[in-house]
């Protein structure tokens, strides 16, 4: 089932066309790969679509509803979720209120009543378990190592329960271990339904987890399919590594 | 005896101010040069109520604390959108025109001659004709400040709070209306400063416009630096230290002229000194 699909989506920074009418389509239950040489769109894409950056012409299709842009404050109530490639995390609060801050109400007199309980503390130490930093989680975040941020970041986005989770380079930097851990929680979420949608440059991980692939130039789509097939094509070789 | 009690009644109202802006500056990492003027607004209000309208100070007091929410409201829903530097530029203009309104709306205000005889607080009727008596109310009301604050911080909301300060965009990711959040906060924060400023008109009796200029925003924001950006007790601190210190001055024998001269230096310095080698201030938890 198609969770999200993008028609004609365009983003210009100048005359640096970053998004040339863009049609993509995230299935539930598959992860997608986006891939493409630096500079080729990629994170733009998902800075679009997240409501980080404006877009300028197309739109966007969650189930029936098409929309030309969303706000950023909307996409969780939409079922849309990310990570970031340099992480964003709260840095002057603990690693369990970076969690917490996912948990707890968002309308503001609801938040002002309300104190963490132990529903909220129990997921939480479920998901620092699972990437291992349950030890850790009364440490400041930024006194944790770069792998340890990315791994909190992606037990955030998992936290968030969302139909579509964007996960913009969450294996760059990581020691093997921690990619196992992140490659699991990937699983995990395709088991349970979710559409994946994962940049990454490593395109052994990409063969390894992508069911399907995109290959943006240019701020274009110049090739998809299954990652064996898409990743062999000569214009996707010459996007790479050049003529 | 009398000039301590004094002394401690003006560290318990800057104390106050400081605390609510300090749930802006500190907590939620919106620089603001408006505090003086909803101080301000607080004043002229209460001034205005128990001078020519006459009402019981009580409601005088409730009635100034909503004058000063609905303007802050008003001025939050129209600047909180502007980022960063347009953000404090606009602070610093509301603040020019508050004051330029004091000054010049003289039929209201009296201009720069300000409003004298503003009576003490009468409390369900009880006179705090004396300076002991109102210190007793200055400290309930720091200890009131203090509750809010902690009520905010400590909850879901004040987490919410510290991460918009840290990253906005982030927390619009994770679902947060930021802007709904600052708008509260500005707000709430405003209001205690109007209360601040209501409580301050009343102990002294007079005001005047000049109490409310954009340097009296600076030194509060002096204040909480030196305490510590996000803790209500270093709010408290700072305004300890720094009511505190250019008193001592007067005994260290420099002429009047000199030692106010130096009471502005002083503040200046310790907000470059501060910035320099210890941004988080005393006793503060957040480093800007």
């Amino acid at each position: 089932m198609t969770i999200l699909k993008t028609r004609k989506l365009t983003k210009s920074f100048g005359g640096v066309r970053a998004v040339d009418h863009v049609d993509l389509s995230f299935e539930g239950g598959k992860v997608t790969a986006l891939v493409g040489p630096n500079g080729s769109g990629k994170t733009t894409l998902i800075n679009t679509i997240t409501g980080i950056v404006p877009v300028d012409g197309g739109e966007i299709v969650i189930g029936s509803e098409s929309f030309r842009c969303i706000r950023s404050s909307d996409i969780a109530t939409y079922g849309i979720t990310r990570t970031f490639q340099n992480s964003r995390l709260i840095q002057q609060m603990s690693v369990l209120d970076n969690l917490l801050l996912v948990l707890t109400k968002r309308n503001v007199f609801g938040a002002l009543f309300e104190r963490h309980e132990a529903h909220h503390l129990d997921k939480a130490e479920a998901a620092l378990r699972r990437v291992g930093l349950w030890e850790k989680r009364n440490e400041q975040t930024e006194n944790l190592s770069y792998g340890q941020r990315k791994l909190l970041e992606i037990a955030r986005a998992t936290l968030m329960r969302a139909d579509i989770y964007f996960f913009d380079e969450p294996f760059a930097g990581l020691f093997p271990e921690m990619v196992k851990i992140v490659s699991m929680t990937l699983g995990e979420l395709r088991a349970g339904g979710a559409a994946i949608v994962l940049v990454e440059h490593d395109m052994a991980l990409v063969r390894e987890l992508a069911d399907h692939c995109y290959v943006l130039d240019s701020g274009k789509v110049i090739a998809e399919g299954t990652p064996e097939h898409v990743l062999k094509q000569e214009n996707v070789v010459e996007a790479y590594l050049g003529k | 005896m009398e000039y301590l009690i004094h002394i401690a009644i003006i560290v318990s109202l800057y104390a106050a101010g400081a605390m609510s802006l300090n749930l802006i500056v500190g907590e939620t990492g919106l620089v603001s040069v408006a505090h003086a003027a909803f101080v301000g607004i607080g004043g002229y209000a209460v001034a205005l109520l128990l001078t020519v309208a006459h009402v019981p100070f009580v409601v005088a007091i409730l009635v100034a604390v909503l004058i000063s929410g609905i303007v802050a409201f008003f001025i939050g829903a129209t600047f909180l959108r502007l980022r960063e530097v347009y953000y404090v530029l606009g602070t610093v203009g509301f603040n020019v025109i508050v004051l330029s309104i004091f000054l010049n709306w003289s039929s209201l205000t009296k201009g720069p001659l300000g409003i004298a005889g503003i009576p003490r607080p009468e409390i369900f009727g009880a006179q705090l004709s004396t300076n002991i008596s109102f210190l007793v109310l200055a400290l309930i009301f720091v200890l009131c400040v203090y509750f809010c604050s902690s009520f905010i911080t400590r909850s879901s909301l004040g987490r919410a709070l510290h991460a918009i300060r840290e990253d906005e965009a982030v927390a619009e990711v994770f679902g947060y209306s930021t802007v709904h959040y600052k708008l509260f906060v500005f707000t709430t924060a405003s209001m205690l400063a109007g209360a601040a400023g209501a409580l301050y008109a009343s102990y002294i009796s007079y005001i005047s416009p000049y109490g409310y200029a954009v340097t009296e925003s600076i030194f509060v924001l002096a204040i909480i630096i030196l305490g510590g950006l996000g803790s209500a007790r270093g709010a408290i601190l700072g305004a300890a230290l720094l009511v505190i210190l250019p008193e001592l001055l007067r005994f260290v024998g420099f002429p009047p002229e000199i030692a106010a001269q130096l009471r502005l230096g002083s503040y200046g310095l310790v907000l470059v000194l501060f910035m320099l080698y210890r941004p988080q201030g005393i006793w503060g938890t957040f480093k800007i």
